[in-house]
């Protein structure tokens, strides 16, 4: 169990927290298909950081941007969802 | 290299077992191969092996970044089985059910399978609906499948709380027969053994670090060990599908995530079958050596860490005491994690890709270990024939953007919730 960075409660136990998607899988409804179907279907699934869309789902229910490495899960960036983040 | 034999056997007792030999060679890459496959686990050497016995393509080699059979074949829980309720999956499990029949046999090594019977318990009138319909759908295709009442599930599994105050109330089951364990490890051993009597280089301690392309052919792979071109290249990492495919710049339909598994000591005869609940996502059997090996649901977020949280460890333990109440007097001997590839559908990946002469064989969810004979046959086909075998063709990299996915559980697009 590790603790997770919200950025609305402070550090809070992973537990609380559900992983939703890489946010590479961020669909804006006005894209064309060809561009929106890689991003429904396909990851680039790194071997290492990415960025990812989590959900504070025991706690504040907010969803933050996690950038985090997939090997050693360390957590080096914490943000909350607004207009500077999503498009 | 000699057949093994209870003859060999009791010959070599008499000379003090001087008479062992490895039971494959450390072969050095050469510069080219026909086939190229990477990954040294159970896919990747079965797929060798069928190369070379099926299609007489012996030039082969394997390459296996650490040693073969330390990813996720050393890392399952051992269970064998064909009760998938969609036809694509169940037809292509249940070749691979009639593969394992008879591999001890075909490989001249034990792989110690035991058909014990595979056990999906219902909870509810509504599961026994959902077993049913499975039941028929896998009737209709020719498997054994069999509806079992609450009496035969308590006479076959003593140790099932079947009281009516029970958290998980046991209404009944669906078993197949034919379904059981196999050893793991034996076979990576077997696949690796006959595949090397045949001319297989298995090249362990050689790491894929890029591939070599020309236009929108790969011709071979970058190692940590040098070149080495390729007619074909396969890639046969499940787990690491994404890792590898990204090396050539492919986005596969796959995300990695952790499984974990557990065991404990050993004891007497206790669970006669495999018991499994699809509702609450718990697997329950006993090892040969008496250790009972438990798993339950993935870590459900991405990681290529090959260790889990304790809280899905914890969590598929209270499942499987709820279950059977007397796994609560057991110790834990260790547990242990994979990564797997979790698919946008729950379904295997197996063929073509958008690049020529590269293939891919990934995509295995947390059901991998079974496939393995079918999975090394129909890849073999593919990789020999360049076109896909039938039993995989549903299987298409790009049935997605046609909308052709096999959901077995119909969650849709969704990695992270199978």
């Amino acid at each position: 169990m590790y603790r997770i960075p919200c950025p609305h409660c402070g550090p809070r136990a992973q537990a609380e927290f559900t992983y939703e998607r890489t946010a590479e899988a961020i669909i804006d409804p006005a894209l064309p298909a060809s561009e929106a179907m890689p991003r429904l279907y396909t990851r680039t699934n790194p071997m290492g950081v990415d960025d990812e869309l989590w959900r504070h789902t025991y706690g504040c229910r907010a969803w933050v941007v996690l950038t985090r490495d997939r090997v050693t899960h360390v957590i080096s960036a914490s943000r909350a969802i607004g207009p500077e983040v999503l498009p | 290299m000699k057949e093994y034999s209870a003859l060999s056997l009791l010959r070599g007792a008499l000379t003090g077992h001087q008479h062992w030999r490895p039971a494959w060679r450390d072969a050095t890459p050469a510069a080219s191969y026909d086939v190229v496959i990477i990954g040294g686990g159970g896919h990747g050497l079965a797929t060798a092996y069928y190369l070379a016995s099926v299609h007489g393509i012996r030039n082969v080699a394997v390459l296996e970044k650490s040693w073969i059979g330390g990813g996720n074949t050393g890392r399952n829980t051992t269970l064998v089985r064909s009760n998938y309720r969609l036809k694509p999956l169940h037809d292509f499990f249940e070749f691979g059910l009639k593969l394992w029949e008879h591999l001890s046999d075909e490989l001249n090594y034990n792989v110690m399978f035991s058909p014990r019977g595979a056990m999906f318990l219902g909870h509810s009138d509504a599961d026994m609906t959902m077993l049913a319909q499975r039941g028929d759908a896998m009737a209709a295709s020719g498997i054994d499948a069999e509806l079992l009442t609450r009496d035969q599930v308590a006479k076959l599994e003593p140790l099932i709380d079947m009281s009516r105050s029970a958290r998980f109330p046991v209404e009944g089951a669906l078993i197949q027969r034919r379904g059981g364990t196999a050893r793991h490890d034996a076979v990576a051993w077997g696949y690796a053994r006959g595949a090397d009597r045949l001319g297989v280089d298995i090249i362990q301690n050689c790491d894929v670090t890029g591939f070599v392309r020309e236009g929108n052919r790969i011709t071979g792979v970058e190692t940590t060990r040098g070149r080495i071109a390729a007619g074909r290249t396969a890639i046969c990492v499940a787990g690491h599908s994404g890792h590898v495919a990204g090396l050539a710049g492919l986005r596969l339909p796959i995300e990695s995530q952790t499984l974990q598994a557990l065991v404990t000591e050993g004891v007497k005869p206790m669970v006669a079958s495999v018991v499994m609940s699809q509702s609450l996502h718990c697997y329950i059997s006993q090892s040969d050596k008496g250790g009972i090996v438990m798993g339950g649901d993935p870590d459900a977020w991405p990681s290529y860490a090959r260790r889990g949280q304790p809280t899905i460890v914890e969590h598929a333990i209270a499942q499987a005491m709820a279950i059977m109440p007397a796994l609560s007097r057991l110790r834990m001997l260790r547990t242990w994690s994979g990564v797997t590839d979790m698919s946008f559908d729950g379904a295997p990946i197996i063929g073509a890709t958008p690049l020529d002469g590269l293939f891919l064989n990934g995509g295995w969810c947390y059901g991998g270990f079974k496939a393995t004979p079918a999975s090394g046959w129909a890849f073999a086909h593919t990789l020999a024939t360049g076109t896909p075998h039938p039993l995989v063709a549903p299987f298409a990299l790009d049935r997605f953007e046609r909308g052709a996915t096999v959901d077995e559980t119909g969650v849709g697009p969704m990695p992270n919730h199978r």
